[in-house]
């Protein structure tokens, strides 16, 4: 159990129905920020929906902490302890943002995480408390996605593709709380296509291409390495990626 | 009041990953291959003509608001101007109808709204607590037919009411239990296995109960008529009205101010995305079928206070149930209140200022309100995609 890493994944196999989309992927992490980068179509989400068991997993195991959880439902990988702030955010349009939070008060009470903990970091979040999860912007709507799974209390929790549509100032938020959680002890798995913002997270980086993890890098190689952007990002000398 | 918060912001965006496939069948998929003639601004076209049905209804309303006011000569009731009282009495029993159907209509919505099962048993539970409820109401007075008023004391009518909601709300779980859940999401198989059921459950009540039309006898205290301009009004059908309005509230603070409302009302929106924050949500599930039974079984006992049980009454208040929540919108509470009382309406008015040999006819009008609503939103007035 002490030797388990935090997350290990072997030979995780995927897909929708008949097509594949993850063919064996594996890694390990312990309680640090991971990425996983790579462009549009790849399997990135596929990957987090496999993970916290949206999908249905066609092979392979995932150990959280020793334990497996691949094959599990949703819920119970949730208990386990791997929490998802999902592509588009997902909030409920029918709660305010203190219904989002109140809503999962009761088995976060005593921990470290409660809403009140949530709001004392999203000051944003507190001042917007009756205010429908529509008529947030996307940072707020982003921060509420993020204190909704910091709720759980977990011992991971997945990110796709946090910073998309965000303002640069809002990204600068996201990056001091992921570095914050891992500070107190919660591992971060950050999936994203933009390169500078992953970086930033994590030290880490997977590239994954067509449902493979081709290549691990740490965040300054891949900053300084055009020809690998290009190969894995599909950025060449322009660099949209990197904003 | 604060609207119940059940429904979305008719503007939201959805942002789920499948949204962005969706489309809206509002106005603009047949705006947007519209030409517009040479020298008007496309927009503004398109504007006008997505306002066209708006305009369409607003004129049919005027017309008929008109047509009751003054014009309704021929008619049974007669121009409100000049018979008032014919008026009040038809717009209480509008509410005092809509009040029923929106019990029997609400446990149906909070069903499908959260598992999007359409439960065609409902009527069947509806039916199922009214007999019930007579045959307890029968062995409390200790007598099977022609119970007074006088001799049922208020208990007499409250004890066999829960006995019979409770019972259609367990027999609901347990359909729940032991046909649906194994089918999540099969929402075709869901719905024939439920009306399967229907099938089965009408044959044996028939055997058990008999064919004959059974009435559930209301409390001695509340069957006095009071007068309105002239009208004598029986005080039950604003009985049904209140308990219609203890329900509504009750629903709404569940739905609003606990934590179990709060998530079915994320359920809703996101049934998935629930289960990803560690919620039990067959649970939530179970204990929503339950609460939806229940209030079946309530509407079931009005109802038969109201007009009696019989076989077929099932059948019927599937039907009222179906036709509130399409106008209303599946899965919205708000709408089902809506609904009902627009339903309502249409049902208290036709006959009323229909002229005298078109009574007949009334009917129809449902049909015509259906399909007005569903021209201007497919989804029902508080619906959206599901």
């Amino acid at each position: 159990m002490s030797t388990a890493p935090l997350l290990d994944v072997r030979r995780l196999r995927s897909g929708y129905g008949a097509s594949v989309v993850l063919e064996e992927i594996g890694f390990s992490m312990g309680v640090e920020a991971v990425g996983i980068i790579g462009r549009n179509g790849m399997g990135k989400t596929t990957l987090c929906d496999t993970l916290v068991g949206f999908l249905l997993a066609t092979g392979g195991e995932v150990r959280l902490r020793g334990e497996r959880v691949e094959g599990r439902t949703p819920e119970k990988i949730a208990g386990a302890g791997i929490a998802y702030v999902p592509q588009g955010r997902r909030l409920f349009p029918s709660l305010t943002v203190d219904e989002h939070l109140a809503m999962l008060a009761g088995r976060a009470r005593g921990k470290r995480w409660t809403p009140e903990a949530v709001y004392e970091l999203f000051p944003r979040l507190a001042e917007r408390k009756k205010h429908g999860g529509a008529a947030l912007s996307g940072g707020e709507q982003q921060m509420l996605a993020v204190g909704r799974a910091l709720l759980l209390n977990a011992h991971l929790i997945v990110m796709d593709e946090p910073s998309e549509g965000l303002a640069p100032t809002i990204v600068d938020v996201l990056v001091d709380v992921v570095h914050r959680l891992v500070g107190e002890g919660v591992a971060v798995l950050v999936v994203e296509q933009n390169l500078r913002a992953a970086v930033r997270m994590a030290g880490r980086q997977f590239v994954m291409v067509s449902g493979r993890l081709e290549a691990e890098f740490t965040g300054a190689e891949l900053l300084d390495r055009p020809d690998l952007q290009s190969r894995y990002l599909g950025v060449g000398g322009d660099d949209r990626a990197l904003r | 009041m604060k609207p119940a918060r059940i429904d979305p912001p008719r503007t939201e965006h959805h942002n789920t990953k499948d949204g962005s496939a969706r489309t809206r069948t509002g106005a603009n998929p047949r705006n947007a291959s519209s030409r517009p003639a040479p020298g008007l601004s496309a927009p503004r076209l398109r504007r006008a003509l997505a306002r066209l049905p708006v305009w369409a209804v607003a004129l049919a309303v005027i017309a008929v608001a008109a047509w009751v006011v003054f014009l309704a000569d021929g008619t049974p009731a007669g121009p409100a101007a000049e018979d008032p009282g014919k008026f009040l009495v038809t717009v209480l029993d509008a509410i005092t109808f809509a009040g029923l159907l929106f019990v029997a209509a609400s446990g149906f919505t909070l069903i499908f709204g959260l598992m999007r099962t359409v439960n065609m048993a409902h009527g069947s539970l509806f039916l199922l607590a009214a007999y019930l409820a007579i045959r307890v109401q029968e062995a409390m007075v200790g007598q099977s037919r022609n119970i007074d008023p006088a001799q049922v004391g208020m208990l007499d009518w409250l004890v066999p009411m829960l006995a019979g909601a409770g019972v259609a709300a367990v027999a609901g779980l347990a359909i729940q239990q032991l046909f649906l859940q194994w089918n999540e999401g099969q929402e075709l198989r869901q719905a024939l296995m439920t009306l399967a059921l229907t099938v089965v459950l009408a044959d044996q009540m028939l055997r058990e109960f008999g064919g004959l039309a059974k009435t559930m006898v209301w409390p001695g205290a509340i069957t006095h008529f009071f007068s309105v301009q002239g009208e004598r009004y029986p005080v039950t059908r604003l009985f049904i009205l209140g308990v219609a309005v203890l329900i509504g509230t009750l629903l709404w603070l569940w739905l609003t101010r606990t934590g179990m409302g709060m998530v079915i009302r994320a359920g809703v929106d996101d049934r998935q995305m629930v289960r990803g924050l560690g919620i039990n949500i067959k649970l939530v599930f179970a204990i929503t079928f339950f609460v939806g039974s229940f209030l079946a079984g309530v509407g079931g006992v009005l109802g038969a206070s109201f007009a009696g049980a019989a076989p077929g009454t099932d059948g019927n208040w599937l039907l009222n149930s179906l036709v509130v929540v399409i106008i209303g919108g599946l899965g919205s509470l708000r709408g089902a209140a809506a609904g009902s009382l627009l339903y309502g309406t249409v049902v208290a008015f036709s006959p009323a200022y229909l002229p005298s040999e078109y009574s007949y006819y009334a009917i129809i009008m449902t049909f015509v309100l259906l399909a007005l609503v569903l021209a201007i939103r497919p989804y029902g007035l508080f619906g959206r995609p599901a």
